[in-house]
C-alpha cells in the first residue's frame, strides 16, 4: 500500500514538474497575447491595462503560482482564440480522446498480444509474423488514416469520414477507423515484442525443467512461458498505450476529430498559449497515469521487484 | 529387468542452415542401470554426457535424430506415445540439473515448484503434496520447511536451491534419478554437502541414479559402475572401483593422471591437445591424436567396444597396454 | 524499477529474425540496404531531377491522375506531383538523417562517458536517461513548435533531444558490459589513457550495436518528422515535403483524387519499412551483445 502511495506521489511530482517546465517554456514563447486580444488598434494605455489585468507584469514564478492555484480549482484561464474558459473547451474533448485512445489501446494490445503469442510459440509462423510486424511497425498513423479514409469512408462508405459523433455508440462508430489507424503500428510493435519475449522465455532452462517433469505442454506454456513473458509484454503494452496518447494528436487531426490532440495542434498554430498549456498538461497527466498503472502492475507481477518495493 | 538400457545410442543434429550437413553429437553410447544401481558418466565438456541424458528424457531439440536403442524397463523411450511419455517423465524418472538458479522458474514460489509435477500428474492432491514436500525437506536438512514453501527462488542460496531440486526430484518417488553435474554450479563449500544429501537419499530409497560429472574421483566414490565418455563415445565401462584402480583405456588413464594430487605438489600430467567433439572425429579412434600409445591402426580404424568379464573397453591396444596403464595409476 | 525493464525492450528488436552466419548473404538485408541507399541518394539529387518548377500552378489541370505530361498526376493547385515528390525527398530524408546522426553521436558520448566513469555519475545519468526515455518525441516536437515556431530545424532539434536517450540507454548497457571485461583492465595496467581505451576499444566494439539501433531509429524519426509536417508544424507551404503532401492531399481524398496523399504516403512507408527491416536484420546479425 505504501508502495502504491509512493508511486502515486512520484506520478504527481512528475506532473507538477512538467507543468512548471511547460509553463516556463511557454512564457518565453514569442507572440503577444495582449495584441491578440485587443487587436492592432488599441492604444498604449489600453495595452498596459490589459497586461496588468492578465498579470503579465508579475515575475514568471508568481504567474506560475497563480496559474497553478487556479488550475487546481479547475480554472485554466481563458482561451485567447475562442474567448471562453479553457476548462470548458477541454472537458468534452478529453472524453473523446480518452475513448479514442482506450479503443485503440484495446485493439493494439489484443491483436498484438494474440499475434505475438502465436508467432512466439509456432516456430514455423515466425518468418511470417516477423515480416508482417516488420512492415506493420513502419506504417505511420497519418498515412494509414489517409488510406483508411479513402478506402472505407469514401469508396466503400462503410464509415463516416469526419467528426467524432454524438452519444456513446455514435462516438464508437465514428472513432472506429481512427482507432484502427492509431493502433496499426502499435499493434505490430506489440506483436513483435510479444513474439520475441515469448520465444525468449520458451528457450529458458526452467521451461526445460517443466517439460522434463512431464507437465502437459499447455500447462508449461501457460504457467511458465506465458506467465513469465507477461512482464515484458505488459511493459510493451503500457509503453504503447502511453505512446498512443501522443499519437492521438496526429490521428485526430487526420480525421478532423474535435479532441484534445487536435485542439492542441490548433492552439499551437494560432499561438493560443493558455490552451496549449492546459491541453499539453492534460495529455501529460494521461500519459503519467498510464505509466504509473504500468509501474504498479509490473511490480505486482514480479516477486523480485515486489521485494525491492 | 534393467531399469535403463542404452545400446549404441547415436544422435545427429540437423544443421540450422538449410543446406548444412548434420553433426553427430553422440557416436556410440551403451550403458545399463539395474534397479537401485548408481552409474556414473564421466567425461570432459563436449563429450556428449548431457546430450545422453537429454536423449533419455526425450528433451533433445527438434532437429535431432536418434539411433540405437533407449529402453526403460524394456519399453522403448523414443517410441513412447504422448501419455506414456508424460507418465515416464512425471513419475518414473526425475532430473536434477546443474544450475538450479536457471532451472527453477524465478516467478513461482518454491512450494509451487516442488509440488507442481505430482499435482499435475494426479499422484497427489495439493494438501498431500505439500505435506510430503515438508517431510522431504526435513529429510534433506532444511529448517523451517513451511516458510521455505512460500519463498521465491531469489531468496534462497544456491546450495539450498539445489536441495529444493533434489526434493522436487524425489517427491514423485521415481525409479531413476538423472543428475547432470548437480554440484558444479555451487560454491565449493556446499558441494560436498549437497552431494552427500543426494547420495544418501538415493541409497535410502534404492532409486537408480545416472550421475553425470567431469570429476572422476567423485564419480568413483558415489557410483557402483562407471562409463567414461570421450567425443560422443563410451570408451570404457565397468565397476567403479576396478576402473579407478586399473584403467584399461588410455583416455581413462590420462584422466586419472591429470588430477591434481592432494598430497603432492608435483604438476599433474595434463592430456595433450584439446578435447575433440564427436563431429570432428574422423575415421579412426577419436582419441588417437592425443593418445601417447596410438599406432597406425588407431588412426584408420575405429575401435569397437569389446567386453571382457565386467569390463568393456573400446581400444585396439587395451590388452597389451593393461599393465602399462595400471602401472601409471600406481606411480 | 520498471523503467529499467522498459529501456531494455529495444534489445528485443530483431530477435524474431533468425540470424545468418557470417559470410552468408541475406537477400532481405541486401534489398533493404539498396532501397535505403537509393533513398539517401534521392535526397541528394532529387531536387535536381524535377521536370517542372515546384510552384508552377495550373488550376485547369488540378487534381489529375497520371498522364503523359504529369507522370504521377497533379495536386489540388495543378502542380506536378513527380516534381514535388522528388524535391520533397530532400527534407523528408535529410531530417531523420540529421536526427539520427546527432542523437546517436550525443547518445554514444553520454553512454560511454557514464559507463566509463561509473559510480554516482553513472547512476545519475542512467536515471535521467530512464526518465527521458519515456517522453514521447511527437509531443515534445508539437510543444516545441508552439514555443520556437515551425520550420525544419525546430522539429529536428526536438526529435534529436528525445531520441538521444533511446540510443544512449541501449549503448549504455553494452558499454557497461564492455567496461567490465578483463581486457579493459589489462589496457589500463598497460598504461593506455582512458580516452584511448574508450575510443580505440570500447567504442569500436559497441559500434555495430549503435549502427543497428540508429538504423531502426531512422525509421521512427522519419515517421515522426512526417507526422509533424502532416500537422503543419514543420516546413511551411509552398515547400514540398512528403508528410505535408499527405496532408495537402486530404481534401482531394473525399472526391476520390488520391494521387497526392497516396504517392507521398507510399514513399514514406517504403522508406520507413526499408529502414526498419534493415535495422532489424542488422540487430539480428550482431545480436544484443549478451
Amino acid at each position: 500500500m505504501t508502495f502504491i502511495a509512493k508511486k502515486l506521489a512520484a506520478g504527481a511530482a512528475t506532473v507538477l514538474a512538467s507543468s512548471l517546465i511547460i509553463f516556463l517554456a511557454l512564457s518565453r514563447a514569442p507572440g503577444d497575447p495582449v495584441a491578440l486580444i485587443l487587436g492592432p488598434h488599441a492604444t498604449n494605455a489600453e495595452r498596459a491595462a490589459m497586461s496588468a489585468r492578465l498579470g503579465l507584469t508579475d515575475p514568471v514564478l508568481v504567474r506560475y503560482w497563480h496559474w497553478l492555484t487556479d488550475a487546481l480549482h479547475g480554472d485554466f484561464g481563458n482561451s485567447l482564440l475562442y474567448r471562453q474558459p479553457v476548462s470548458g473547451l477541454l472537458g468534452p474533448r478529453l472524453m473523446t480522446t480518452l475513448i479514442l485512445v482506450g479503443l485503440s489501446a484495446l485493439i493494439a494490445v489484443a491483436t498484438g498480444v494474440a499475434l505475438g503469442i502465436f508467432g512466439g510459440v509456432t516456430p514455423r509462423a515466425r518468418p511470417l509474423v516477423s515480416a508482417v510486424t516488420g512492415v506493420g511497425t513502419a506504417l505511420p498513423g497519418f498515412v494509414v488514416s489517409s488510406a483508411l479514409i479513402s478506402i472505407f469512408a469514401v469508396n466503400l462508405a462503410w464509415f463516416p469520414t469526419f467528426g467524432a459523433g454524438h452519444g456513446f455508440f455514435d462516438q464508437l462508430w465514428h472513432l472506429t477507423l481512427p482507432a484502427i489507424a492509431l493502433a496499426m503500428s502499435s499493434a505490430a510493435y506489440v506483436a513483435q515484442m510479444t513474439a520475441a519475449a515469448v520465444n525468449d522465455e520458451a528457450g529458458r532452462e526452467h521451461v526445460a525443467t517443466a517439460t522434463g517433469r512431464g507437465l502437459p505442454r499447455s500447462v508449461v506454456l501457460r504457467r511458465h512461458v506465458l506467465r513469465n513473458a507477461a512482464i515484458p509484454v505488459l511493459t510493451v503494452s503500457g509503453l504503447t498505450a502511453a505512446s498512443l496518447v501522443a499519437g492521438s494528436v496526429v490521428v485526430e487531426s487526420a480525421f478532423g476529430i474535435d479532441g484534445l490532440g487536435s485542439l492542441l495542434v490548433k492552439s499551437v498554430a494560432s499561438k493560443d498559449y493558455p490552451v496549449v498549456n492546459a491541453a499539453s498538461l492534460v495529455i501529460v497527466i494521461v500519459f503519467v497515469a498510464v505509466m504509473t498503472v504500468l509501474d504498479i502492475s509490473q511490480t505486482a507481477l514480479d516477486p523480485r521487484l515486489r521485494e525491492r518495493a | 529387468m534393467n531399469l535403463l538400457d542404452i545400446e549404441h545410442l547415436r544422435v545427429d543434429l540437423r544443421s540450422r542452415e538449410r543446406r548444412g550437413a548434420p553433426r553427430t553429437v553422440i557416436h556410440d553410447v551403451s550403458l545399463t542401470i539395474a534397479p537401485g544401481e548408481a552409474v556414473g558418466v564421466v567425461g570432459e565438456s563436449g563429450s556428449g554426457k548431457s546430450m545422453t541424458v537429454k536423449a533419455v528424457m526425450r528433451l533433445l531439440p527438434r532437429r535431432a535424430t536418434v539411433g540405437g536403442t533407449l529402453e526403460f524397463r524394456g519399453t522403448s523411450i523414443p517410441a513412447m506415445p504422448g501419455r506414456d511419455l508424460a507418465r515416464f517423465r512425471s513419475q518414473l524418472v526425475s532430473m536434477i540439473y546443474q544450475d538450479p538458479r536457471a532451472h527453477i522458474n524465478p516467478l513461482r514460489t518454491i512450494g509451487d515448484f516442488l509440488i507442481e509435477g505430482v499435482v499435475a500428474s494426479g499422484q497427489m492432491n495439493r494438501a498431500e503434496a505439500l505435506e510430503a514436500a515438508c517431510t522431504l525437506l526435513r529429510d534433506v536438512g532444511v529448517n523451517d520447511p513451511q516458510r521455505r514453501l512460500s519463498q521465491y527462488p531469489h531468496q534462497l542460496s544456491g546450495g539450498l536451491l539445489q536441495r529444493m531440486m533434489i526434493v522436487m526430484a524425489l517427491l514423485p518417488s521415481p525409479e531413476l534419478v538423472l543428475a547432470d553435474e548437480p554440484t558444479t554450479a555451487l560454491d565449493v563449500t556446499v558441494q560436498s554437502e549437497v552431494m552427500a544429501i543426494l547420495t544418501e537419499q538415493i541409497r535410502e530409497r534404492s532409486v537408480g541414479l545416472l550421475f553425470i560429472t567431469h570429476d572422476l574421483d567423485l564419480a568413483a566414490a558415489v557410483t557402483d559402475s562407471l562409463a567414461v565418455m570421450h567425443a560422443g563415445t563410451v570408451v570404457e565401462r565397468g565397476p567403479s572401483a576396478d576402473i579407478y584402480a586399473a584403467p584399461r583405456h588410455p583416455y581413462t588413464a590420462a584422466l586419472l593422471a591429470s588430477r591434481p594430487s592432494p598430497t603432492s605438489v608435483a604438476r599433474p600430467v595434463s592430456i595433450p591437445g584439446r578435447p575433440v567433439s564427436a563431429f570432428e572425429a574422423g575415421e579412426g579412434c577419436a582419441f588417437a591424436s592425443r593418445c601417447p600409445y596410438a599406432i597406425g591402426q588407431c588412426r584408420t580404424e575405429r575401435p569397437e567396444p569389446r567386453t571382457a568379464g565386467t569390463r568393456t573397453v573400446a581400444c585396439h591396444r587395451s590388452d597389451e597396454l593393461e599393465a602399462v596403464l595400471a602401472e601409471g595409476v600406481r606411480a | 524499477m520498471s523503467l529499467e525493464q522498459l529501456t531494455r525492450l529495444p534489445l528485443l528488436a530483431g530477435r524474431l529474425v533468425r540470424p545468418r552466419r557470417r559470410g552468408h548473404a541475406d537477400p532481405v538485408l541486401i534489398g533493404c540496404g539498396l532501397i535505403c541507399a537509393g533513398l539517401l541518394a534521392l535526397a541528394l539529387i532529387g531536387p535536381v531531377l524535377t521536370p517542372y518548377p515546384l510552384d508552377q500552378t495550373d488550376i485547369l489541370n488540378a487534381s489529375q491522375g497520371p498522364s503523359a505530361e504529369h507522370l504521377l498526376g497533379t495536386d489540388s493547385l495543378g502542380r506536378d506531383l513527380l516534381s514535388r515528390l522528388l524535391a520533397g525527398a530532400r527534407p523528408s530524408i535529410t531530417a531523420p538523417a540529421v536526427i539520427v546522426l546527432a542523437s546517436t553521436t550525443l547518445g554514444v558520448i553520454v553512454a560511454v562517458f557514464a559507463a566509463w566513469r561509473g559510480g554516482r555519475v553513472d547512476r545519475v545519468i542512467s536515471r535521467m536517461l530512464d526518465v527521458m526515455f519515456t517522453v514521447p518525441g511527437l509531443l515534445v516536437a508539437v510543444i516545441a513548435a508552439a514555443i520556437l515556431g515551425t520550420g525544419f530545424w525546430v522539429p529536428v532539434a526536438a526529435l534529436t533531444v528525445t531520441y538521444m536517450p533511446y540510443i544512449a540507454r541501449i549503448v549504455h548497457s553494452a558499454a557497461i558490459r564492455e567496461c567490465r571485461l578483463p581486457y579493459v583492465e589489462a589496457c589500463q595496467l598497460a598504461g593506455l589513457s582512458s580516452w584511448r581505451i574508450c575510443t580505440r576499444h570500447i567504442l569500436r566494439n559497441i559500434a555495430p550495436l549503435a549502427v543497428a539501433q540508429a538504423t531502426l531509429a531512422f525509421a521512427w524519426a522519419l515517421m515522426d518528422f512526417g507526422a509533424i509536417s502532416f500537422l503543419g508544424l514543420g516546413l511551411q507551404p509552398p515547400a514540398a515535403e512528403w508528410g505535408s503532401m499527405v496532408n495537402e492531399g486530404r481534401a482531394d481524398l473525399l472526391t476520390g483524387a488520391i494521387w497526392e496523399s497516396m504517392t507521398a504516403g507510399v514513399l514514406i512507408v517504403l522508406a520507413a519499412v526499408s529502414f526498419n527491416i534493415l535495422g532489424e536484420r542488422l540487430a539480428a546479425r550482431i545480436g544484443d551483445g549478451s
